[in-house]
């Protein structure tokens, strides 16, 4: 073929193949400028008061018009794929727009009652304005610190098993896949589990705080085996063996050499399964139920909790109704803050405190 | 299994204190863990049974345990099925944007950023379904109703709240979105590259190259993903008890009326409080109910990911 | 300090299979032995199964006796923990631990077996170990930094000093220069030759001209074919191996003619 390669017109040469290599294109600016043209349109119909739900719609319609002018322009194929383009890019949007406006929602709302008082009033006695959250931020600290001292060791030592111990077997395989299985649990089965189990040592109506820890246990056993099992299993198995050479007994080289190494790892899985779990309302509501008084003793009787704080506020707000759907919102920022933090610490932790220098 | 994976005797094995005190306690927390289980079941049972035989008489309701459940299954399986129908594209969709159409360096970041949803309590969710999503949904459903009003989902009438069963779906939506998402990613990005240039090679636009090589390749695992989402959205309580309006005992199709059934989970969360006597165990069997679906469910979908084993598994 | 190896129809399996046949080689005490041959005829395998870490691995057993000064390293009260705290190991690739520094490094046999110590003691060892290993110039001035943060040829000489701090019989090597560049290489062989002089070393090498540059015997290992059992082909003065053999199939591999 003796195609010369020198710039031309599109269409006008000889040949089909340069009707493929010159096709015709839409402007290097015409994605960026659909883009900005929906995004005005739907920022001026939202100012102007049609509801935030339409005028997303409208900027997504607009930005359909994208694959439409491609079709025209570029043909078939080309056009498909810029409205595959456009789809995938919206539904990131989409994805976005929750997180967005759940934060922005909580944050606008829940930052007018965070005060002093808010933090260190329980609401004990307390009609209408006023009170706090301190009983609830008692209980949620104390149930999910319960929670963490009964589920880390079990959680640890059965990664440990299945890692350094179980060498594949056919028990070790059963506990794997029942983890995995485990973690789909809903948790109002684990409060309904804790509940059933009370019942039988303590009788009809048990409400307890140990209660909610044992059923958050649940829910955070199988997160805590899974990432610590991947944790382990990061640990370079030279290190074991240089262990064993030096004369180290089996669990000391556990012990001392493989949970060191995987320390920080470990402790970001632990972090990020404390924020799972702190956030949990339907077994608390369940076992750990709710009250307005202080209460320090996991084993009697009912103790607050922030989620469940918070969604007994906005299910029964009393008269008037503001200050409590308030102060549910500033529960859910209190609540979203720890979480975030953990979530913060868990990244940190993860970041500085893994040892350097590891292949 | 054969005997050569039972530990042999060596000979001049000593095994020492620590040892065993170690590897005993590791043992038991795995074994542990499958007592819990059990466990789950077992004291679900217990408690469950009597509920299950308990006289319409003798409970809150006043209906016996089948009829009394089967609008709570119906309900359940609803939300959770319309929730799965709308997440699953848009997973799949965040997860092609991340993994492929946007930039490789930022990928990791709008991970991170989705993440952070599954960060986000439920009762904050709840909060914002009732508060945010539900009023800005009403305009929709009242044109729903006017314009596709002859489908039986949106037959109406339109409900004034928006505390519909649609709303819950897309709170329930938003939520398993994170998880199917984490796990569509991985599987996209574990798309073998060689096949991937192969179809950019053979002159494919980006689209064409991911319905040639990557979803073929992807297909089981997203797949598992819908699955998993659907275990999560199945069992996902505080969320569907806050935004919904619920009538008992209604079994209808339409999804954005004021009249919409409940689900297992959310009318545990409801009802508990006040339950006494027969009644809580008439709860405690619908959550048996409702972990014996769930259970299927994972089992099923986990099945689906061991089976392909170069999916490593997130979460 | 420094013991003779006597092993004498060692069979090596795991599981069911056997992976090494049949081997009877005497070791004297103080004095360098490497193993050569071809990749997977399992001179590691031997190498690791004279301090028991080869057990490491699941369904790994041995048929047939190890001496070491007359005593039965296989035998029914040997504790094979004890067994690694008289036989060192040096690995193919430096592995110092990352969560240590170089001075814990050093100590490690002994600070994970919770030994207690006096600081002056520690510190002896410390020097005594690094000045062995030829690393103590090096390092002195930075003992408390994290010992992954040295180059690999330094990494290995540490993984040498913790090897012999816990003053071992026998030290064992297994390809310890395969991951180095030729300095660092030329660098451990020269340690190898002054920690002759106390103790009894065992090499697994690659490379024909560092066995023999460092060794005063070498054992030649080979495949009795694919899927067989390696063999211990022959073994002798290393000046005698390399110039003379009596074998047709060492000669072959040491002219580089197979393998």
């Amino acid at each position: 073929m003796t195609t010369t390669l020198s710039p031309q017109t599109p269409g006008s040469g000889p040949l089909d193949v340069q009707q493929e290599l010159y096709g015709a294109q839409l402007p290097s600016w015409g994605s960026k400028a659909v883009v900005g043209l929906a995004l005005v349109v739907g920022a001026a119909l939202y100012l102007t008061g049609t509801n935030l739900v339409l005028a997303a719609l409208a900027v997504w319609v607009v930005s359909l018009g994208l694959p439409v002018w491609s079709v025209v322009v570029e043909g078939r194929r080309k056009a498909t794929d810029r409205l595959v383009t456009v789809l995938v890019t919206s539904a990131f949007a989409l994805a976005m727009f929750p997180l967005v406006s759940i934060l922005y929602t909580v944050i606008s709302k829940g930052t007018k009652v965070l005060s002093a008082e808010f933090f260190t009033y329980s609401m004990r006695n307390v009609v209408g304005e006023g009170g706090g959250i301190y009983q609830a931020l008692v209980g949620t600290l104390l149930i999910t610190g319960a929670a963490a001292v009964i589920s880390i060791p079990i959680g640890i030592f059965a990664a440990i098993y299945l890692v350094e111990y179980a060498d594949g077997n056919r028990l070790s395989r059963w506990i794997r896949f029942l983890v995995d299985v485990m973690t789909g649990i809903p948790s109002i089965v684990a409060g309904l589990f804790a509940y059933a189990l009370f019942v039988v040592f303590f009788g009809e109506g048990v409400r307890m705080g140990i209660g909610g820890s044992v059923a958050l246990s649940v829910l955070m056993i199988p997160v805590l085996v899974r990432s610590t099992e991947e944790m382990l299993k990061l640990v370079p198995n030279e290190l074991r063996e240089a262990s064993y050479a030096l004369g180290v007994p089996k669990w000391r080289t556990v012990a001392k050499v493989v949970l060191p190494t995987a320390l920080a790892g470990i402790v970001t899985g632990i972090t990020l399964a404390i924020a799972r779990v702190i956030g949990e309302t339907a077994p608390l509501l369940i076992i750990a139920g709710a009250t307005d008084s202080v209460n320090f003793n996991l084993f009697d009787g009912r103790m607050a909790t922030l989620p469940v704080f918070a969604y007994q506020s906005i299910r029964s707000p009393g008269i008037p109704p503001e200050f409590s759907i308030d102060r549910a919102w500033g529960a859910a920022l209190t609540l979203l803050l720890i979480v975030m933090l953990l979530n913060l610490i868990a990244r940190l932790v993860s970041y500085f405190f893994s040892p350097k220098g590891e292949r | 299994m054969t005997s050569t994976l039972a530990p042999r005797r060596k000979r001049g094995t000593v095994v020492r204190a620590g040892d065993r005190i170690f590897s005993g306690l590791s043992t038991s927390a795995g074994i542990l863990i499958l007592l819990v289980l059990a466990g789950v079941a077992a004291f679900l049972t217990i408690e469950g049974v009597p509920g299950i035989l308990a006289n319409p008489d003798e409970v809150k309701s006043g209906q016996s345990f089948w009829p009394y459940v089967w609008p709570l299954v119906y309900g359940t399986l609803i939300a959770a099925t319309v929730a799965l129908i709308i997440a699953t594209p848009v997973a799949v969709g965040v997860a092609l944007f991340i993994s492929h159409y946007s930039p490789r360096k930022l990928g990791q970041i709008l991970g991170y950023l989705v993440d952070l949803l599954a960060a986000v309590p439920s009762v904050v969710y709840g909060l914002w379904g009732i508060q945010f999503l539900a009023p800005n949904m009403v305009p929709v459903y009242t044109w729903l109703e006017d314009n596709l009003g002859f489908v039986p989902f949106f037959a109406g009438p339109a409900s004034a709240t928006g505390r519909t069963i649609m709303t819950a779906c897309i709170v329930l939506a938003v939520m398993i979105l994170p998880i199917m998402t984490a796990i569509c990613r991985e599987i996209f990005l574990q798309t073998p590259r060689l096949h991937e240039e192969a179809a950019l090679a053979l002159g494919a636009t980006r689209w064409e190259m991911a319905r040639l090589a990557i979803f073929p390749y992807a297909r089981s695992g997203i797949v598992s993903a819908a699955m998993l989402g659907l275990g999560r959205a199945l069992g996902e309580t505080l969320a569907v008890a806050m935004v919904l309006s619920v009538t008992a005992g209604t079994v209808t199709a339409n999804l954005i009326s004021s009249t919409n059934p409940s689900t297992i989970a959310a009318n545990i969360a409801l009802s508990f409080g006040e339950a006494s006597g027969k009644t809580v165990n008439v709860l405690i069997a619908s959550g048996l109910v409702l972990f014996v679906i769930t259970f299927l469910v994972n089992f099923a979908a986990r099945s689906v990911v061991d089976r392909r084993k170069e999916f490593s598994g997130a979460n | 300090m420094a013991k003779s190896i006597d092993v004498s129809d060692l069979n090596i399996y795991y599981g069911d299979f056997l992976a090494v046949e049949d081997v009877t080689i005497p070791i004297a005490a103080k004095s360098v032995t490497a193993f050569i041959g071809p990749s997977g005829c399992g001179k590691s395998t031997f190498l690791r199964s004279l301090n028991r870490m080869h057990e490491v691995i699941r369904g790994a057993r041995v048929e047939g006796k190890v001496l070491i000064d007359g005593q039965d390293l296989y035998g029914a009260d040997m504790d094979p923990v004890n067994v690694r705290r008289m036989i060192g190991m040096v690995f193919q690739r430096p592995n110092p631990f990352p969560t240590m520094s170089i001075y814990d490094n050093v100590l490690a046999g002994q600070k994970l077996n919770s030994k207690r110590m006096k600081k002056s003691e520690s510190d002896d060892i410390v020097e005594r170990s690094l000045r062995s290993a030829g690393l103590w110039a090096e390092v002195k001035d930075r003992l408390d930094r994290p010992g992954s943060g040295l180059s690999g040829g330094q990494q290995q000489r540490l993984c040498i000093a913790r090897a012999i701090s816990v003053e071992p019989e026998i030290l064992l090597m297994d390809e310890p220069c395969s991951a180095l560049d030729p300095i660092s290489t030329s660098v451990i062989e020269d340690l190898i030759h002054e920690l002759k002089s106390q103790y009894t070393i065992v090499i697994v090498t690659h490379n024909m001209q560092q066995a023999a540059r460092v060794s005063d015997e070498t054992a030649f290992f080979n495949l009795s074919g694919v899927g067989k059992p390696g063999r211990l082909i022959e073994v002798g003065r290393t000046e005698t191996i390399f110039s003379n053999p009596t074998d047709p199939a060492t000669e072959a591999y040491i002219q580089g003619r197979f393998g």
